[in-house]
């Protein structure tokens, strides 16, 4: 006996902004309240006394939320760089690898030209090479996709790994002392290198950098021709192939962009942040801002806003950690929570449930 | 929305609290209005940063302090998190910040210039003497002399294995796993070394290299590594229990750090050297309590207190290891026995006399002066008998 589901899943024909919003909204609350009752069954404290430590490590003094607005920059900078990449469904999980080696190239050439020229100069220079050298290491993987169909996914994370080697033997030469493994704060008598104040803030050029990169890319995806041809490219390579477009060159050009913009993001971590190097300068986020591009569906103004998100969660992870002993992994699993019920809400924007007719 | 930016700032700092309160020249702090910033490298889960927590718990025990009155930062990385942190300890009102990793120094050294009226101690680094900052001060502990007794323990177990035909006097060969190759690791197997073979003449060791400093996967390869190459004791300068794992399952007698080891390695651990950093602690903080300046170089050692053995694991240690070990604990103490004794090691097949280091001469009188001019260990000759193997 053939017997009639409960609820019917259709497709949605259309759902307008509103609605769009509504159901987000409802999946962020009810991830919020499931936070707060595993807090409460794991660790019995008031939830509210943790969200506030949250919002308090975030934001809580002038000098936190520039912390939380700089790492923000760094996030979404990598997140646009991915953004082009997989919207033309080129799987680029090698933005650690791209940050590292445009990291790299910024503390080389903080080190060894750092007092042979003007501070300016020297900030061009770097700027630039991190952008080529990220470029390069986007290049690689993507010449070798459009020519010999290699799997990208596979090519761009071992590229990390090479990356990585790379970074660890430029450290052999840089570290103070020797054999220490760390190289330290470079220039930090001369600040050669460093990015100056904007506006009298810090990490003023770290946002603006990070906020033309922004609308650009925006405009980028969403008007121009080359634009078009990488959601071409990326719905069905025979569709772009008949359109008449030379799909190996967009493939090539697009990774190239996508390298660079990581690239640039090493740039602004090494020279905007943390004036060093390590195999941790990219720590992660190369693969978080993966999480950051789809969420967002390329589009950059909600990047900003995911970037914002998780930079939030993680500063005030620090927080409840010091504050009260919780481990930082607390965090995490809050976020987890989150990121299950956002991506959850997905799937209530894209089907309706129906109940079934008698 | 710079409006609305402008307004939650505000209304964040009206919670944030009061001014904090800074000693006058010369004058000291309420304890009641003390407070104090610790950044750690790991957590509780890392030995090292045990340790500096159980030397802290100390601290605020010995002066009888409030719990609230500390403030602590777990697993802060050697980048821009480690200067954010130590700002925002200063913003949080301490007074006085604590950084416990060695690549923490460069960040701490960007607040100290930046708040000069906190004072900022970093462990293990070299730079507060040169750095012109009076509010910038390193510390460390002769842990030389630890681990030079925690080799003597090591050499009379050798001397038991000997004795007992488990092994002959020419297969007496310790392994060591380092964590990188520089001054703090060198010194610190060098004197291993030296403990060993005061008590061992024939002794001869083996060290490799992880190229981490917490590595628990890493340091239980490396030990095995150096098992399969005909080690019969391990010893570590790692912070974790990897190597004693290995050893454990291998049965092989080691010598830990840090922390004892006997919890993983009930059969195996001899005993671990280790640090009482609350000695350190309880006089920074009792400085800032009396208003007197705090040392640029601070490092001691057994006298003190600052060093010790962890409790010798009686099951598994030679006979007569406990007297031994008093017995040259007391001669370290009293002067009478210098653990880089020029005439007790040799630099391809001669003596060493004389070695000058940024400037300094650091042999005199018959012995290596370590830890004197420095709180950061200095002592990175590479000595006869030992074998380092470094791969990248």
């Amino acid at each position: 006996m053939h017997k009639e589901p409960f609820l019917k899943m259709s497709k949605r024909d259309h759902i307008g902004w509103q609605k769009r919003l509504l159901i987000r909204i409802i999946a962020l609350v009810l991830a919020l309240i499931v936070c707060a009752g595993v807090i409460f069954a794991l660790v019995k404290m008031n939830p509210m006394d943790v969200y506030k430590a949250i919002w308090d490590g975030a934001l809580g003094s002038e000098r936190r939320v520039w912390q939380t607005l700089r790492d923000t920059m760094v996030l979404l900078c990598i997140s646009i760089g991915l953004a082009p990449a997989f919207k033309m469904r080129f799987w680029n999980i090698g933005a650690e690898g791209q940050i590292l080696i445009g990291g790299a190239c910024a503390a080389a050439a903080m080190i060894y030209a750092g007092d042979a020229m003007s501070p300016v100069l020297l900030l061009i220079v770097m700027f630039i090479a991190s952008m080529i050298g990220g470029m390069i290491w986007g290049i690689i993987p993507a010449v070798f996709k459009a020519y010999w169909n290699t799997n990208e996914t596979l090519f761009t994370l071992m590229l990390n790994y090479v990356a990585m080697q790379v970074v660890t033997y430029c450290i052999v030469f840089w570290e103070n002392p020797k054999g220490s493994n760390t190289v330290g704060i470079i220039n930090q008598a001369t600040q050669a290198g460093w990015l100056p104040e904007l506006f009298g803030q810090k990490y003023g050029w770290n946002l603006l950098i990070v906020l033309v990169l922004t609308v650009v890319m925006f405009i980028y995806l969403k008007y121009s021709k080359q634009g078009y041809e990488i959601a071409v490219v990326g719905e069905s390579e025979n569709t772009a192939r008949y359109a008449g477009i030379h799909v190996k060159r967009v493939i090539i050009r697009t990774m190239a962009i996508s390298g660079a913009i990581c690239g640039i993001a090493g740039f602004v971590i090494v020279s905007g942040a943390s004036h060093t190097i390590s195999t941790m300068t990219a720590d992660g986020r190369g693969f978080t801002a993966i999480i950051v591009a789809w969420l967002s569906k390329f589009n950059t103004f909600i990047m900003l806003a995911v970037s914002f998100g998780i930079v939030f969660m993680q500063q005030g992870a620090v927080q409840i950690a010091s504050q009260y002993g919780l481990n930082e992994n607390a965090s995490d699993v809050i976020l987890g929570i989150i990121l299950f019920f956002l991506i959850g809400a997905e799937f209530f924007i894209n089907y309706k449930l129906e109940r079934t007719k008698k | 929305m710079k409006k609305l930016l402008a307004i939650g700032l505000a209304a964040a700092m009206a919670v944030t609290m009061a001014a904090p309160v800074y000693a006058s020249e010369g004058e000291g702090i309420a304890k009641e209005d003390l407070k104090i910033g610790i950044i750690y490298i790991g957590d509780e889960n890392e030995g090292y940063s045990a340790a500096h927590m159980a030397g802290i718990d100390e601290m605020v025990e010995t002066l009888g302090l409030d719990d609230s009155q500390v403030i602590e930062k777990t697993l802060i990385g050697e980048n821009e998190a480690c200067y954010d942190a130590a700002c925002d300890l200063a913003d949080q009102g301490a007074q006085i910040v604590f950084a416990n990793s060695f690549g923490h120094e460069t960040y701490i050294l960007q607040a100290a210039a930046e708040y000069p009226e906190v004072q900022f101690c970093h462990a293990t680094g070299t730079q507060a003497a040169s750095s012109g900052l009076s509010n910038m001060h390193n510390y460390f502990t002769n842990i030389y002399e630890s681990r030079y007794v925690s080799g003597v323990v090591a050499g009379l177990k050798l001397n038991e294995m000997i004795e007992d035909g488990t092994i002959t006097e020419d297969t007496a060969k310790i392994g060591y796993v380092g964590a990188f190759p520089y001054a703090e690791v060198i010194s610190g197997y060098t004197s291993f070394y030296l403990g060993a073979k005061s008590v061992c003449p024939s002794v001869t060791m083996e060290v490799k290299y992880t190229n981490s400093w917490a590595s628990f996967d890493l340091e239980k390869e490396c030990a095995d590594a150096l098992i399969s190459d005909g080690c019969v004791l391990i010893s570590q300068h790692a912070d974790t229990t990897g190597a004693p794992t290995a050893c454990e399952a291998a049965g092989v007698p080691c010598v830990g750090y840090n922390i004892d080891m006997t919890s993983v390695a009930p059969n195996t651990a001899l005993t671990s050297a280790s640090i009482d950093w609350g000695v350190y602690y309880t006089y920074a903080v009792q400085c800032m309590i009396d208003g007197t300046p705090i040392d640029v170089d601070w490092c001691k050692g057994f006298a003190e207190g600052a060093d010790k053995l962890t409790p010798l694991n009686e099951a598994v240690v030679a006979e007569g290891t406990a007297e031994k070990v008093e017995e040259v604990e007391n001669a370290i103490i009293d002067g009478s026995l210098h653990v880089f004794d020029t005439s007790t090691f040799t630099v391809d097949g001669k003596e060493v006399t004389t070695y000058e280091k940024n400037g300094i001469e650091y042999i005199s009188d018959g012995y290596f002066h370590e830890s004197e001019y420095g709180s950061a260990p200095a002592f990175d000759l590479a000595i006869d008998g030992i074998t380092s193997i470094v791969e990248e």
